[in-house]
């Protein structure tokens, strides 16, 4: 771990000098390095990002950018069961299930994230967002089969995780109720 | 003029709930119940919910169903501890429906009684010899491993016999095949109950049969679960290839489900991968479709106990609607064996005063609310009387499906709420927990709180924390009301 926290400081640094003297903002730098190294930290521990990520990120923009794009976040927009709309910003690195617990949205998640349960189930409702997307994993797609009311864009919430090019997808909570048979439910080819 | 005072008193209910609660009495804590307390709770801000049990545990079969090396979908508990802990939620267990109190008795004292204490008892084969010694149901099996306290001493005879036969092919019968084959050292750090672990250090099964009316199209466990059980460390997994061959019947199956069809992949890629040179002592993992039980055998040199199976070879059938059932041959088959364990399915057991359809072993209900028989009559409710999970819909789905069924059942009782057909019922006060913890103490029935489930759960915490277990369940009924009180 300290290894890591080697490393971010030093990607840190290097962009550090080239961001302040593009802004010649030197006094805001010690805060926001502080805030750099967190969310990087956050990234690489999860294993969001790589390394070689975060160096090709850091060298594409700016600091303040990155640090905004990471605190604030993408927007996303839950569609719940009745179809009322929220819209929330979610940070980069945080799963779907964990925004939607942040902000009050009714989705289950009786496993919390361990992959064991169908609660979270999502539907993606744009296609193009959802070829954003990593493939299911086998794990995934083994409770995908029991989740109700199954799409050809169905997704577990706690494995959809907020980065850049999902700014702006929209989530449908299935509506369960709706779609529930009791027994002999036939989930749609996937 | 009826619905008229009904509705004024409705309003007046609710306009005064504060004083006058709706009182409603869960009988039973796992999924179902749990799922309802917290729906009705959301839904209803001046609902108080009282969850009973016949245990002195709460959750149900995330406690004695759940297999031991499954802990991630044992994390719901933690959702379910939070809605007891709510103010308006309470959990007495060690309190049996039917002995302590009747339904009667519980239906004089609450508004609304929903009923979600599962399945109980087994389905039978109802074939000879099927009460010899040797022969358990899967679900005594399954509460011996996870420390139910009815079956702690169920002592399943494992050292006399190499093989072991599996009826069914559902999650449970995958649970109890892997339990029997894992390495016991991987088992050692699950809550798995001592007692079981002792028996399977133990244990000489090498082969187990997992036997099926039906083909690989129509097994009907999941692929997380099949997933698990051919990956089971050094195992040989037989699968006979000539039972993979799909009719148009079986395409057409696969073809509209998703889950069958990635179960059936699975199954197709074990058996080829399955060509390897066996070694000796491996343990051995024996698919077998096509197989109807048609009679257990006695041991010649053990009275009483059994020795083997008669299997009648069958074909498929349509039936329509895509379905296909098996038929049997006329041709037969024996597997010897002295364990045979039944995983055909649970079976919900009726209380006094409950109408109940032996037939389909539930309770007749439309969408939750108990009809006053079965007889098709929907007009006859029983007035504030519900159902949900087991006993509403039969033994079948996963801990999700009674969050569904439990919307349906809270949706029901609202809608009874909202037009009248509780309301006048439920404008006049009733005793609820406090009438109820006065009648059990009357009756000296040891009521275990919530917080008696604490102290059982810190103490399993930490008698496990000693063997580097998550916990060491308590099994017998003294140890779990002591430790209670």
């Amino acid at each position: 771990m300290t290894e890591t926290k080697v490393i971010q400081r030093a990607i840190f640094q290097k962009h550090h000098q080239f961001s302040t003297t593009a802004d010649n903002a030197s006094e805001q730098g010690s805060e926001q390095e502080e805030k750099c190294v967190k969310i990087f930290g956050h990234q690489l521990l999860n294993g969001l990002a790589t390394t070689h990520q975060l160096v090709a990120w850091v060298t594409r923009w700016t600091c303040s950018i990155i640090v905004e794009d990471m605190m604030i976040g993408i927007s996303v927009t839950f569609v719940d069961k009745d179809g009322e709309e929220k819209h929330l910003k979610v940070p980069i690195g945080m799963s779907m299930l964990e925004a939607a617990h942040e902000n009050d949205i009714e989705l289950e998640g009786a496993c919390e994230g361990s992959l064991a349960c169908s609660t979270c189930h999502v539907i993606v409702m744009d296609m193009e967002y959802y070829n954003k997307l990593e493939d299911p994993s086998d794990e995934e797609n083994d409770m995908l089969d029991l989740a109700f009311g199954l799409t050809e864009t169905s997704r577990l919430g706690c494995q959809v995780i907020a980065k850049p090019e999902l700014d702006g997808i929209r989530l449908a909570i299935p509506a369960a109720t709706r779609n529930f048979a009791v027994d002999g439910y036939v989930p749609k080819p996937h | 003029m009826a619905i008229f005072q009904a509705r004024t008193c409705l309003s007046r209910a609710f306009s005064t709930l504060a004083y006058h609660p709706l009182r409603v009495c869960v009988v039973g804590s796992g999924p179902a119940g749990f799922y309802t307390a917290e729906k009705l709770m959301k839904a209803h801000q001046g609902a108080e919910v009282d969850i009973i049990d016949r245990l002195p545990t709460p959750f149900g079969l995330v406690r004695s169903g759940v297999a031991p090396d499954h802990p991630e979908t044992k994390i719901v508990v933690n959702q379910f501890s939070r809605v007891v802990q709510h103010e308006r939620c309470s959990f007495f267990g060690n309190v049996t429906l039917g002995s302590s109190i009747s339904l009667a008795e519980l239906r004089e004292l609450y508004h609304v009684v929903v009923l979600a204490y599962g399945a109980e008892s087994d389905r039978v084969l109802g074939i000879p010899g099927e009460d010899l010694f040797g022969i358990h149901s899967a679900r005594e099996f399954v509460w011996w491993y996870n420390g139910h306290p009815d079956c702690k001493n169920l002592d399943p005879d494992l050292k006399n016999t190499d093989t072991a036969v599996i009826l069914g092919q559902g999650n449970v019968a995958l649970d109890v095949a892997r339990i029997l084959l894992r390495p016991v050292t991987e088992l050692a750090t699950t809550d798995i109950a001592t007692h079981a672990l002792h028996v399977l250090e133990e244990s000489s099964i090498r082969r187990v049969y997992l036997v099926g009316r039906r083909g690989p199209v129509q097994a009907a466990c999941t692929a997380k679960e099949l997933r698990e059980v051919l990956g089971i460390k050094d195992i040989r997994i037989h699968i006979p290839e000539a039972d993979l061959l799909k009719s148009p019947e079986d395409e057409e199956e696969i073809k509209n489900s998703r889950i069958q069809r990635r179960v059936y992949e699975l199954l197709s890629k074990a058996a080829s991968n399955g060509h390897s040179s066996p070694r000796l002592g491996q343990r051995e993992l024996h698919f077998v479709f096509f197989r109807k039980p048609d009679s257990f055998f006695e041991s010649d040199n053990r009275k009483g106990h059994v020795s083997g199976m008669h299997f009648e070879k069958t074909v498929l059938k349509g039936v329509g609607g895509g379905k296909q059932i098996a038929v049997g041959s006329g041709q037969f088959e024996d597997i010897e064996s002295r364990i045979v364990l039944k995983s055909i399915g649970y079976k919900s057991v009726p209380v006094d005063g409950l109408p109940f359809d032996h037939q389909k072993g539930v309770v007749p209900n439309i969408r939750g609310r108990v009809l006053h028989d079965s007889s098709g009559d929907q007009t006859l409710l029983e007035e504030g009387l519900y159902v949900c999970g087991w006993l509403k819909r039969g033994p079948t789905g996963i801990i999700a499906t009674n969050l569904y069924c439990a919307e349906e059942t809270v949706a029901s009782l609202f809608e009874d709420l909202d037009q009248g057909v509780l309301a006048l019922q439920s404008c006049l006060p009733k005793p609820g927990k406090e009438g109820l913890l006065r009648l059990l103490g009357n009756r000296n029935v040891q009521v275990v709180p919530f917080s008696g489930w604490e102290r059982i759960d810190s103490t399993e915490r930490r008698l496990g924390s000693l063997k580097n277990k998550p916990r060491e369940k308590l099994a017998t009924w003294e140890e779990l009301l002591k430790t209670a009180m």
